[in-house]
Order: C-alpha cells, then structure tokens, then sequence
C-alpha cells in the first residue's frame, strides 16, 4: 500500500471520485494546468479536460455561486478556494443561498456542491493565508463542515463529501499537507460523516479536537502515557452536524474534558463542544472542561505564528487542570 | 500623438410601439400576428389583476409584505413569452409576471408572499430557481447552471433577471465575467424601473446606459423600451436565439418605471415627486397594446370587459385555494434541512413539539388567514 501525503490524498480522492461519476466537476483559481498552488489538483487537467477540471477567473463568490447553480442544475461541482482567508466573501453565498435551497425550496432543489479550503497557521505564509474559520461555517444551518486530520480519513471524507447530498465545506490543514504520510488504499471507500473518530482510547482525559490541532493534541497525549496518564483522543472530523454522542460517552467514562481548537477562542467551535459537554455531562464531570485554543487576537504573521497555535504544552498543561483538579 | 484608440463600443435602443400606440419601424413577424398580441396583452391583463389583489390582500391583513410589479408587464410577458419551458429563469421579487406565464401557480405566489416556503416550491417549471432576495447573488447561480447546460451540450438557456440596483453589485459583474469568459448560453435582463428603493437611476451610476456595463465583460448588450411588449420579445427572441446556438450570453436592459412603492412596506412619496409619476403613467405598457388592436379591429370595449372579469374570477379562485390551503405545522421547520435527518437535532425538534401546544394546530388550521 502506498503512504502518501494528505495533500496527495485529497488529489487521489478527487481523482477517484471524477473517474467514477462523470457529473463530477473540479473549479477553483490555478486547479487546472497549475494543478492548484498546493498541487492538489495535479494531474487532473490532463486526465479529464479544460470542461471538468475548469480555471476561472479570480472571484472566490463567482466560484461559490456558480457552484451553486452546477449543483441546482445536476454536477456536483468541488470548488476550491486558495485560502479559507479568501473564503470569507464566500459566506454570502453559502450561508444564504447553498445552506437554504433545499429548505426554501421544500426538498425541490439541493445543492450537492463541496467547497474546499486549506486551513490554519502555520506554513509562514503571508497575511489571510491562516486563517480558522469553522465556527461561522459552522454556525451554518444545512451544510455540513468536515475537518480531516490525516491522509486516510481526508482520503475517505472527501469522497463521502462529495457524495454527500448536501453542501459540504471541506477544510484541510494546511500545515499537515505534507507533515505526515500513511498507507492510503485508493479503494474508492468513504468514511462517514457526521462521526466522531476516536483515535487513542483513554481513561483519565478526553482531548476532543479537529483538523490541524490533532497532530499536536496526539503528542500531548504521547506525553500524558509518559507520564502514566491515558487520554482518550476524539477527532470530531465533521463539525456539523456533530456527533455529540461520542463525546459525551467519552466523557462518562473519563470524567474529565479538554477541548483543543486553532480557531479563537470566544464563540468558537470549542465553546459549543464545551457547552454541551456542561449541559449534558455535568455529572459525569470530575473538573471543568478545558478549553485550549488561539487566542482572542488577529492571528499573528509568520514571526509570532507559532505562539498563537496551541502548542503540545498548552494541551498537557489543560489536562494537568483537568485531572488534578481539587 | 501615441496613443490609438484600441476598443469603442455603442449601445442601440430599440423601440416598435410607442407611448401612443403606434408602430415606429418595421415589426418582427410576430407581431404582425394579431391573435398573439391579443394572448399577450390578455396575460398583461391578468398580471395587472392579480397584483391589484396582492395589494388588497396584504392592506387586509390577509399576505405578508408585498412587492407589486406594476408597471413592468410588457417585460415580464415578452420575457415570459419567449422562454421555453426547459429553460432556466432566475430572478427577484419582482418577476411574478413572468413567473405566471411559466406556469407557477397563482396560489404558489400568494403562498411564498405569506411567508411560507411551499410557495418556492413550484409546481410548473420545476428547474426555475427560488427567488433571490439578496441583491444579484443569483447572476453567479445563473453562470453556474448555464455552465452545466454548455457542458452537457443542450440547446437549453438561462434567463437571470435583475434590476437596476443590482447593476452595481459585484456578483452581477463576476456572474456577467463568467458568462462572458466561458460564452454561456445566459441572458442577463435588467429590468431599469429607475428606483432601487429610494435611490434614483441618476444616482446609481455615472454609467450612460446599465447596458453598457456588459460591455466591459464583452458581451453583446443593447437598451430597449422596456413598456414596449414588442421590443421585449424581439430582444429575448435575439438572445435566446443566440444562447441556444452557441453564441454567448446577452445583456438587455429594458428601460421602464416602478409605477408603485418598492414594497408595500415602503412609501415612495417621500423620495420622488407625484409629477414624476403621473408622468411616467402615461409611458406604462398596457393601453398603448390596447389602443394598437384597437385600431386594427383586434379588440374592443365588450371583450376588455368579459377579459377584466375572466382575470377577476381567476385570482378569486386562487385567492380561495390559498386561504384554503392549512397552516405549515411548525414541525416543518425540522424538514428539508438535509437529505436525511441529522440525529443529533431530534433534541430540538422535540424541544419545538413541547413549547407548541396541540390546540395551537387546530385553531391554525380553522383559520388558515392567520
């Protein structure tokens, strides 16, 4: 079995998918002969042609939009946009428009439509290339928002997302590209959406997490076992709908919650899972739940990044609280 | 002297039937047939009827707010008239003309502008897209699907309807850049009724003509006389002609006047002056079909008269079936969110059915008008 990079994931599951179902169209800025400015839409152009695999002109609302109308009229449009900090003048048309036709519309028209992105800090680029906006897509009633966290589960989200019915914003961390490779069988399997993966089982700790934060909060917990602590790791993968089950279950058996997300702290995704796991699991709780995020602030420019980002540190020292709290 | 001129453009007004009637050039051959102005002028009728009646209902308490297409009949018949019925239409608030003649129910209308969604979800041209609300977003829906109809290779074609306001949006001029760039079969139609709420054509843009803003995303684009049914159809004709044909999108911008308020939410009284528009009454695009058949013998007294109450039954009818039609349960919020229902909302849709009392349901639906 081949071990390939997430980034190279994504490209095989787009691949994949396009080979398979021929209403199935790639759009986004440079994803044609470029290959895309992260390569992953290498390849593509050649394999399907200038009709499927299209460059356009450089409007990140054209592209949402259009996507919108290619799905409404039978494609199922991916559409890449370079950076999620480009994506914000996306959100009109996903938030009004591709989360409510098949509401507005009574189920008459929908929008099986993925809008792609990298995601987070990290990768020293320039200013709006590290951004982490899930929670306001999240926030989006009838789209789906799927985070991967490694090769294999981007492999098999993305092709589920691209059979998902339903708009899918699909963020990929940036910075673990082409940090770590895995065995990716290029089967053509998906894996659900709306799950929970939980990827280290534990007793003492829940560290619940998505996307680029799992590399790190799979290390805090490398540390935890050093020092004779097991915690359990919860990749939420898809934000929503969220499996809050999982969660909670993990949480009845450990007692204790830290939850590790990127994005700024207040109002994002972190307190949502922090406010449930405090309706629902107050008793099961033996400390308050933990919340290690960025911080309320611009994320800073390449210099300061790497303060900004939860570091390994952060994550061991939320589950010192948790566990020794009194 | 370096500098050479490297590209002009012209932008050509069409008219065929002025303010009083009369023919002003030589006709398309359509036109010439008298039965079809009769049936066109007879849905401008019917337009005009069931506005009147949206107006009276939403004054009675009886329809949410409302936004009248007075005025702008001669543009919706000749938009209405020209599609087929595979092909897309997009459009704003201000299109129920249209919407009519491609077989949307009048019930369906007043259903939507009651507030509740079953009104979108249309029982004639199920491809047409729901209205947009916000301003111009759909000009990038319409590249969309006309990118998947060129795709496929189908003679089909997109009609993104729009109006002046819309016109200096970003979305109308990356929709209109699309469609340009990839030569899609999409006809822009900008309905210019002079007033974005309260802001005056004047003020919108120091652009001469709205037309000529598809010029700068080389699309082939003209001005007509929007009150004039003839040279509507003959420009739709044209660009549909030339969209299912491979030659590219169109922009047509139809000049006319919002002879009512913006909604009727809205007094335009405090904008823009009584004159302005008794002025423009004597431009509105129905008695200048009228006082042309007419003249050719093609009409009369009695048959407006037997029309007029043909159009008033008619929008009774659809007024009944309309107050017939029971309340939405409020469950059905919960609904069509998704393909299949997300476990995780059972919580909240239980938390809805508790804070609805059953006796809640009943009275809705012995006064569905409430």
């Amino acid at each position: 079995m081949p071990q390939i990079t997430l980034v190279e994931a994504i490209n095989q599951a787009i691949a994949s998918e396009m080979a398979r179902d021929p209403e199935v169209v790639m759009m986004g800025q440079d994803v044609g002969r470029d290959g895309g400015v992260f390569r992953s839409t290498a390849g593509l152009l050649d394999r399907f042609g200038p009709g499927r695999v299209i460059d356009t002109p450089l409007a990140e609302g054209m592209i949402a939009g259009m996507a919108i109308g290619m799905a409404i009229e039978g494609l199922k449009p991916i559409a890449e946009i370079q950076f999620s900090g480009f994506a914000y003048t996306t959100i009109d048309q996903i938030l009004n428009h591709a989360g409510r036709m098949r509401y507005r519309t009574r189920g008459r028209m929908t929008c099986p439509m993925v809008l792609r992105t990298p995601c987070g800090a990290g990768i020293h680029a320039p200013e709006h290339h590290s951004e982490s906006p899930e929670a306001m897509f999240a926030h989006t009633p009838g789209i789906r928002v799927v985070y991967p966290s490694s090769p294999r589960l981007a492999y098999g989200l993305l092709l589920a997302a691209i059979r998902d019915p339903d708009p899918v914003i699909f963020l990929e961390p940036t910075r673990l590209y082409r940090l770590i490779k895995e065995d990716v069988e290029d089967d053509g399997i998906a894996l659900p959406l709306d799950t929970c993966f939980t990827l280290r089982e534990g007793t003492d700790v829940s560290l619940v997490t998505w996307g680029g934060m799992v590399h790190e909060t799979l290390q805090a917990a490398d540390r935890l076992a050093d020092e004779g602590y097991a915690a359990e790791v919860i990749d939420v993968a898809t934000l929503k709908p969220y499996d809050l089950e999982t969660v909670l279950a993990s949480v009845a058996r450990t007692g204790r919650c830290v939850v590790i997300s990127e994005a700024a702290r207040t109002a994002g995704f972190a307190s949502e899972i922090a406010a449930a796991v405090a309706e629902h699991g107050l008793l099961s709780l033996m400390s308050p739940v933990q919340r290690v995020t960025g911080y309320d602030t611009v994320v800073p420019l390449a210099r300061l990044e790497k303060h900004y980002i939860p570091s390994v540190e952060r994550i061991v020292a939320a589950a010192h609280r948790a566990i020794e709290f009194s | 002297m370096l500098s050479t001129a490297v590209a002009r453009f012209e932008i050509q007004y069409t008219q065929f039937l002025d303010e009083h009637g009369r023919a002003t050039r030589e006709w398309p051959d359509f036109a010439k047939d008298l039965d079809q102005l009769v049936d066109l002028y007879r849905w401008m009728v019917l337009m005009r009827t069931y506005d009147a009646k949206a107006i009276a209902l939403q004054r009675t308490g009886q329809l949410g707010t409302y936004a009248p297409i007075l005025g702008q009949e001669a543009i919706q018949a000749g938009v209405g008239s020209a599609m087929k019925s595979d092909d897309v239409f997009l459009m704003t608030y201000r299109e129920q003309g249209v919407q009519l003649m491609r077989g949307v129910t009048m019930t369906e209308l007043f259903l939507y502008w009651s507030g509740d969604e079953r009104g979108s979800d249309f029982s004639g041209p199920r491809r047409d897209f729901p209205i947009c609300i916000t301003i111009a977003a759909h000009c990038t829906h319409a590249a969309g699907a006309a990118y998947a109809i060129k795709l496929r290779r189908e003679s089909r074609a997109v009609v993104c309807a729009l109006g002046d306001g819309a016109t200096s949006k970003g979305d109308f001029y990356e929709g209109m850049n699309a469609a340009g760039a990839w030569q899609l079969p999409l006809v822009f139609l900008v309905t210019n009724n002079q007033w974005a709420i309260s802001v005056p054509r004047k003020a919108q843009s120091a652009a001469e003509t709205l037309a000529q803003k598809g010029i700068a995303a080389g699309i082939p684009s003209e001005q007509i006389d929007g009150n004039d049914l003839i040279a509507v159809r003959e420009a739709m004709d044209r660009a549909l002609a030339r969209a299912r044909s491979g030659g590219g999108p169109s922009l047509i911008e139809a000049l006319s006047y919002r002879l009512s308020d913006h909604t009727t939410a809205d007094d335009a009284s405090r904008y823009r002056s009584a004159d302005e528009v008794a002025d423009a009454w004597k431009r509105e695009p129905l008695m200048r079909v009228r006082t042309y058949l007419v003249a050719k013998g093609a009409w009369d007294k009695a048959r407006e008269e037997v029309l007029q109450k043909e159009c008033n039954q008619r929008v009774q009818t659809a007024v009944k079936a309309y107050t017939d039609t029971p309340m939405p349960e409020p469950r059905a919020m919960f609904e069509h969110l998704y393909a299949s229902f997300p476990p995780g909302l059972e919580s909240q849709r239980a938390e809805l059915d508790a804070a609805t009392p059953e006796p809640a349901h009943a009275a809705a639906d012995e006064n569905p008008d409430i």
